[in-house]
């Protein structure tokens, strides 16, 4: 074995530098990330513009902490709650709630995860009033129980219905079309 | 659809042919606009495309004053039952156009959300296609439901005849 | 940014300037409706806490089985038409069903209210009778063919739906379009605007009265649908912005056609000004009337002309603009009080300021590829499959089974006539998205309808729900 052939031995720098992540751009963003250290985060740019966000992940423990904390250091805006399905990944659900500072022009999106069997979040309500139809639509279409909401009822299905449908385990439910061969794989 | 005939189905007496004249020179619409064909239908009513000349530009709000049920948009399964109470609410002669992919056949969201074609629900007497079916194309399927009521093609088995 | 005008007058500051005589009869009818109205509100006690959400129960105002007048309601206990005056509740308050079929919600829209004579004390706002399941029918289209599926979600915005899926597409792929794609997109998507703050301005004059309203907007909104029809193939729902730019490049004579809609819709502006502006009526029904602060505006996720309505200075053309629209020159409506008045305002001026960036689109269009040429997202043209194997090749494989894009989750949003429109999208790679979640801005708006109604009366209750002007298509989704 030749010295061409192995790769150069990394220095000590390279190796500091490799382990500790970047700062966020946005100061409001680091320091956030400082008061919550099992926090990730990543940065990413808008298609055909010259904008970036942040995406935040955190343990469901620091979900309404850092959202409040975000609320306090000016993401006053609340733009959207979400919840996802990964199914065969292990936690299953990721949950997202999506604000904006208009102050500093920048959007956050903070995301946990939390496990089929015991799939709660607190509700973001006493944060923002706005979270109150997303999270019931979390719950109805997807099953996410939001502890603590004030009316956590379906809101897009009927009362009586049973089931989340967009969870991955739940057929679309499409009837069979004549002559549509190709909708096999639905 | 045909109700009860009497005699041969299509040969029409003058008073049948007047009362048949009566019912499509003045056959006000219920308002059931869901959802994109909706915008479509208010515009079959606006001034470009004007229904008033047909004598229906007052969309009845209350079913009980309305001939008409035009199905306009995509019906969910928790809007069926308010679908069905409505088209109940209607007094005789009715009759139900299902204007659009989605009232016709469920359209493209062949799943679990829709009905898969409001016939499901109400008997059809015509199905206007499109994704929305343009002022043109609605007002083609009026005109035909008219065409039909003027032959006795279409009757009802209650009311006067 | 945020110099937010407060909007919340204290009793003892009425911040109401004086007006000498002279200026008293110079002042335009509206001016001194607005002048009278806030002396009103000045002198009046302070707004109500802001109170948050709505918790009586699972989409009805009380539990049926302890309703003490759900027959009566319903029209089951009387056989007369008077009401039986034992069956009335003591505090004359009942609960009425306003939809969900009704004309004057903009769709099917079920509002709840309780009312007190014709005072309204709760509105529970339900909805879902237009749920088509649409993100879950997202997952088993491919990204060519999502287009369909989000334009009939906000179905009087279908190109800025259309717009947030193709910028979110294109955001996992990591492409960039050409600049003709991005000039045609701006000069569709403020096309759009127009032709949906005329199809609102028009819906809230029939809601509040002035039906000739009606007819005026729909007739410039028709000059816009032709050209929608000329270019894309239909009036509405038009599956034209793709990923990886637009479907066709405009047609011969576009100009013309785009010179004719400005001049026909600007004419047609000047005329609901002159209807409306200066109207007693309508400047009775509407100052004043379903009011929101900016701090509700923020809490509730409201954006779009509602929240400049009531002074949050925020679009997202300006502040995070997409697709090149910062090159072009256009002002923001702001409105000051947030009421029902303000928001027609604030939508009739975006008509003009939409029309403003269309003629500079029209000066400044690049000439160029109306989409990327990159042959793993765009279909080759239907010549070169005869001349090479390639193009045939990726022709099948994107048509039978799609492009294919990168595992990865990204949120691209643009200004839709209604607020922000969103796209969240997770990816697992492969032909469909794993999960695509639509952030819809009528969602917000519905949200925030108890705090806009409370204590107002029934007819302002029709008046400022029009003025929210919501899509139930994205409502319910």
């Amino acid at each position: 074995m030749t010295d061409e052939t192995m790769p150069p031995e990394t220095t000590e720098e390279e190796l500091e530098a490799a382990v500790v992540p970047e700062r966020p751009d946005v100061a409001s963003i680091a320091d956030l990330l400082e008061s919550f250290p099992e926090a990730a985060f990543s940065v990413h740019e808008y298609a055909s513009s010259d904008v970036v966000y942040h995406m935040v992940s955190v343990p469901v423990a620091d979900w309404v902490a850092i959202t409040q904390a975000a609320f306090d250091a000016g993401f006053d805006t609340f733009v959207d709650l979400t919840a996802i399905d990964h199914f065969a990944e292990a936690p299953r659900f990721e949950v997202a709630v999506n604000i904006i500072s208009m102050t500093e022009v920048e959007r956050l999106i903070i995301t946990t995860r939390v496990p089929y069997d015991d799939p709660t979040v607190p509700t973001l309500t006493g944060v923002f009033a706005g979270a109150n139809f997303y999270e019931r639509e979390a719950y109805d279409l997807l099953g996410v129980v939001f502890v603590g909401h004030p009316d956590l009822t379906r809101i897009l299905l009927p009362d009586d219905w049973v089931g989340h449908p967009l969870r991955k385990d739940y057929d679309i439910g499409a009837i069979p079309v004549e002559f549509k061969a190709g909708s096999a794989d639905l | 659809m045909a109700g009860v005939s009497e005699g041969p189905g299509f040969l029409m007496t003058t008073v049948n042919l007047g009362v048949a004249w009566a019912r499509t020179r003045s056959m006000w619409p219920a308002t059931f606009g869901l959802a994109c064909c909706a915008i479509e239908m208010m515009g079959t009513g606006a001034a470009h495309n004007d229904l008033a000349r047909f004598g229906m530009e007052v969309f009845r709000a209350s079913p009980r004053q309305a001939d008409l049920m035009i199905v306009a948009g995509r019906v969910s399964q928790k809007m069926a039952p308010v679908l069905r109470q409505v088209y109940d609410q209607m007094a005789e002669p009715k009759w139900v156009i299902a204007m659009g992919a989605c009232a016709s056949t469920g359209g493209m969201f062949n799943n679990y959300a829709l009905v898969q074609g409001v016939d499901e629900i109400v008997p059809v007497d015509i199905y206007v296609p499109g994704c929305p079916p343009g002022p043109q194309s609605l007002m083609h399927g009026i005109l035909t439901l008219h065409d039909k009521i003027m032959s006795g093609e279409i009757q009802r088995s209650t009311g006067l005849l | 940014m945020t110099d937010t005008p407060d909007t919340t007058a204290t009793p003892d500051t009425p911040d109401v300037p004086d007006t000498t005589v002279d200026e008293q009869a110079t002042m335009s009818v509206a001016d001194e409706r607005r002048r009278l109205h806030d002396i009103w509100v000045s002198g009046t006690e302070e707004r109500l806490p802001f109170a948050g959400a709505t918790n009586e129960g699972a989409q009805e105002l009380l539990p049926r089985d302890q309703d003490p007048a759900l027959d009566l309601q319903r029209g089951i206990a009387v056989e007369d038409d008077f009401i039986d005056p034992i069956e009335a509740i003591d505090e004359e308050r009942q609960i009425i069903n306003i939809g969900p079929q009704h004309p004057s919600t903009h769709g099917v829209l079920r509002l709840q209210v309780e009312l007190e004579g014709e005072t309204v004390r709760r509105v529970k706002p339900i909805i879902g009778y237009l749920h088509t399941g649409m993100e879950k029918t997202a997952e088993t289209l491919t990204y060519a063919q999502g287009s369909t599926n989000v334009t009939r979600m906000d179905y009087l915005s279908p190109f800025h739906n259309e717009l947030a899926f193709s910028l979110t597409v294109e955001q996992l792929l990591g492409i960039d379009v050409p600049p003709r794609a991005d000039a045609i997109r701006v000069l569709m998507t403020e096309l759009n605007r127009v032709a949906s703050h005329l199809l609102s301005s028009a819906t809230m004059g029939m809601d509040i009265g002035a039906l000739s309203m009606m007819i005026y907007g729909w007739r410039e909104r028709e000059v816009c649908l032709d050209f929608f029809e000329k270019t894309t193939g239909l009036r509405m729902n038009h599956n034209y912005i793709r990923p990886g730019g637009v479907a066709a490049d405009l047609p011969d004579g576009w100009e013309d056609d785009i010179v004719h809609l400005i001049k026909a819709v600007n004419d047609g502006v000047d005329e609901y000004e002159e209807l409306l502006n200066e109207n007693p009526i309508f400047l009775d029904r509407t100052i004043g009337v379903g009011v929101l602060t900016p701090e509700e505006c923020k809490q509730f996720g409201i954006s779009g002309p509602l929240a400049r309505a009531s002074g949050i200075d925020f679009d997202l053309r300006k502040v995070m603009p997409y697709c090149g629209i910062e090159k072009y020159e256009f002002d923001i409506p702001l409105g000051l009080h947030g009421d029902a008045n303000d928001r027609y305002h604030v939508r009739i001026e975006e008509i003009r300021e939409s029309l403003k960036i269309a003629g500079q689109v029209l000066e400044t269009i690049p000439s160029g590829d109306y989409r990327t040429p990159d042959p793993k997202v765009t279909p080759p043209p239907r010549k070169r499959i005869d001349e090479s194997m390639e193009a045939l090749i990726h022709h099948f494989k994107l048509f039978t089974s799609g492009i294919e894009v990168p595992p990865g989750t990204a949120y691209q949003s643009v200004e839709g006539p209604r607020g922000e429109i969103g796209c969240h999208m997770v990816s697992k790679g492969g032909t469909k998205p794993w999960r695509m979640h639509w952030r819809a801005p009528s969602f917000a708006a519905v949200q925030a309808l108890p705090t806009m109604m409370s204590d107002a009366l029934v007819a302002d209750l029709i008046a400022s729900l029009a003025s929210t002007d919501p899509v139930l298509g994205d409502v319910d989704r």
